[in-house]
């Protein structure tokens, strides 16, 4: 599904680099954590893929089910089935929810040469899957974001996500901000999206999450490179005895 | 009378000839007094530093092409509303509705003019004369001296259905100077919609007198077209606990000013005066310019200003607004909003927000920005599937909503919202 192949990224205006040769592959149908310390470039590599202004690829490539993710505009990165869970999701004042997430839907079944949703079906189907994740109708007449709590935007994204029904889901730190109850429901939710076409890369730093959400794959990221995949005991590792074992292992200083 | 103590400066539109009857030649006289008196303004001029008076001043105005609308159907169409069109300032009575209804008196001020006693005549020429000071409007009383017709409307009922005026342009030469009475009684309300480029060179005037308990809700389409240039006054008196909202949305023209005075004179009214301007460069010069003045001379009084800017391709977006406190107004509500969104970085936007206040106990605030499209808001919209250009229509209409919150009746807020998603439409990219 996914494959990213030695990476390297600085950021446009000034010379740092922060992804350093990231080597990364998401087969179809399955589950995939990345852990790491603070600004190790987890948020980048997300930002990157999805295709925020302000970075540059010096070296490497990344695709989705074959297509170069980094060639398309961000639009075209969705409309392939892309879709990222943003840590810190942005508040549009101005813009409804509803108005929002319609014309996302549409904007994406347009690019792929469907007819759009009726406004009727669109609103049955949004307040099906509001429901599940218990987003009442208020959230959705408001503006994108303005004023929800921490753990309601995440829940918002998981919405949104639930409504595009994404090949590829990036979830960054959506567990940060959610109570043990939210946490449960997120979970449920990205749960039932789990399909064997389409896959997950779960950034997160807690086990908690991963409890509920099983990955396949657990990758540890440091200094802008994942310096080590296991199975989900590696996240138990983190978890129990952080990060400096698996770094020193690794000769690599956080 | 006093003759004037300096000769009359050359007047626009010196063909004009102005209807008076009775009363309304001494106002009208009294009017081209104060002109004299004031003369007419000058780029050096502070209240015209960024807007250039010279082509609302020169004997014959430039002349405007008439814009083809191809089919359009004009703003407001789909509104039940009872309709007066003028043509280049000329009344059309064919295209014009009944000039009565329950509640409602409706005149052309030309008639209203020739008869010995009328009601507005304790308002035309009087509202304006308040609001000269502190700041003279040399071209409000230039409208008041010249106005060839107009329309005088009082309401003493609560009118649901609007009173709507259509301003026709198909003279590439003309030259139009419209001037309306309206005075909404006691407990009465109605709602005054405008629309239309009107003449190559539009003056109006609007003087509305609310009395207590009244409500006014005015909203105005200024039309499409591109070459069309227009200064336009409205003079509001407020009475106790009245109501006045009015939302203006202005796309393309040359040149248009709208001034906005008003004045609080009874305790416990709410002002509101909104506008939305959109102008893009390559259609030709923009050049918009809002000033406002609000006086509070009542307690408890509740005043907005909300003025937006969408401006790309060297279009260029004014914005002057001024709350005055007097010393009585205790616990004034004023605040004032004026923003710009700049597409590009030829667009430009001049503003000078005041606040004079001789209250004490008062909340007033001013803010004024301008600024480009929100970048982080662009990705996360796009992000999401939604095309650069659909995720800017959508910010920008995200940036105008606090304007056209500002119009209340739901079936005109939504035409006024499509013209806007129709106009940025044809100005993608
Ligand atoms: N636009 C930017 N300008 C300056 N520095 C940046 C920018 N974007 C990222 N960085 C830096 O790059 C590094 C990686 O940041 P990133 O947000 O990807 O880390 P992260 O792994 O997601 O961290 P966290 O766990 O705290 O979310 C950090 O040192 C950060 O300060
Ligand atoms: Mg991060």
């Amino acid at each position: 599904m996914l494959k990213i192949n030695n990476l390297h990224v600085k950021l446009e205006e000034e010379d740092k680099r922060i992804l350093k040769g990231v080597d990364l592959e998401v087969p179809a149908g399955s589950v995939h954590a990345i852990m790491g310390p603070n600004g190790s470039g987890k948020s980048t590599l997300s930002y990157v893929l999805s295709g925020r202004d302000g970075y540059e690829v010096t070296e490497g490539s990344a695709t989705l089910e074959g297509n170069d993710l980094l060639d398309m505009d961000p639009e075209e990165r969705a409309a392939a089935g892309l879709f990222l869970a943003f840590q810190y999701p942005v508040e549009i004042p101005g813009v409804g929810n509803m108005t929002f997430l319609r014309t996302a839907v549409n904007a994406q079944r347009k690019a792929r040469g469907e007819d759009e949703m009726s406004a009727a079906d669109f609103l049955k189907f949004i307040r099906a899957k509001a429901k599940e994740l218990k987003i009442d109708a208020d959230m959705l007449k408001r503006p994108v974001n303005v004023g929800f709590s921490g753990g309601e935007k995440k829940r918002n994204e998981i919405l949104q996500m639930a409504m595009l029904e994404p090949k590829m889901c990036i979830l960054d730190e959506t567990d940060s901000g959610l109570d043990v109850d939210a946490m449960k429901l997120v979970s449920e939710g990205v749960n039932a999206l789990r399909d064997t076409g389409r896959s997950f890369l779960v950034i997160t730093h807690y086990q908690r999450l991963l409890d509920h959400i099983k990955p396949d794959v657990v990758h540890i990221m440091a200094d802008g490179r994942i310096v080590k995949s296991g199975g989900p005991e590696l996240a138990l590792e983190v978890e129990n005895n952080g990060y400096a074992g698996i770094l020193a292992e690794m000769e690599i200083d956080a | 009378m006093n003759t004037a103590a300096k000769p009359a400066p050359t007047l626009i539109s010196a063909d004009a000839r102005p209807v008076s009857g009775a009363w309304a030649h001494d106002a009208r006289a009294d009017a081209a007094h104060r002109l004299a008196e004031m003369g007419l303004p000058t780029r050096r001029d502070e209240y015209w530093k960024w807007t250039r008076p010279d082509s609302l001043i020169t004997a014959t105005p430039a002349s405007a092409e008439v814009f083809d609308y191809d089919g359009e159907p004009p703003v407001f169409h789909q509104v039940d509303r009872l309709k007066i069109v003028f043509v280049d300032g000329v009344f059309d009575a064919e295209a014009s509705d009944d000039l009565s209804g329950e509640g409602l008196e409706i005149e052309r001020l030309s008639d209203a003019a020739a008869k010995d006693i009328h009601w507005a005549k304790d308002l035309y020429g009087v509202l304006e004369t308040r609001g000269q000071s502190p700041v003279v409007r040399p071209l409000a009383a230039h409208n008041t001296a010249m106005a060839t017709d107009g329309v005088v409307i009082r309401a003493t009922g609560r009118i649901s259905r609007p009173v709507s005026v259509f301003y026709r342009h198909d003279d590439a030469n003309s030259d139009a100077v419209l001037h309306h009475v309206i005075r909404v009684e006691a407990g009465a309300k109605l709602t005054l919609l405008e629309n239309g480029a009107a003449a190559a060179r539009f003056s109006k005037v609007v003087e509305v007198d609310v009395a207590d308990g009244g409500e006014f809700h005015h909203v105005r389409a200024q039309g499409r077209d591109h070459q069309r240039q227009a200064i336009t006054h409205m003079f509001a008196r407020l009475g106790a606990q009245s109501v006045f909202k009015s939302f203006t949305m202005t796309v393309n023209g040359k040149l248009t000013r709208n001034e906005c005075v008003i004045e609080f004179l009874g305790d416990d009214a709410i002002a509101h005066a909104a506008g939305a301007a959109l102008g893009d460069g390559a259609d030709g010069e923009f050049h918009h310019d809002d000033t406002v003045f609000i006086t509070h001379d009542a307690v408890a009084c509740e005043s907005r200003q909300v003025f937006k800017k969408v401006l790309k391709n060297g279009a260029k977006g004014v914005f002057q607004g001024k709350i005055l406190v007097k010393q009585k107004a205790q616990k004034t509500d004023g605040y004032q909003k004026s923003q710009s969104l700049l597409l590009d970085d030829d667009a430009s936007f001049q503003a000078k927000p005041e606040l004079e206040i001789y209250a004490d106990d008062v909340i007033c605030s001013h803010g004024s920005t301008s600024g480009a499209i929100d970048e982080e808001a662009m990705f996360y919209l796009r992000s999401r599937g939604i095309p650069a250009h659909i995720a800017t229509d959508l910010l920008v209409l995200a940036f105008l909503a606090d304007a056209i919150e500002e119009i209340e009746d739901d079936a005109i807020s939504a035409e006024i919202t499509d013209r806007l998603d129709a106009w940025l439409a044809r100005h993608r990219g």
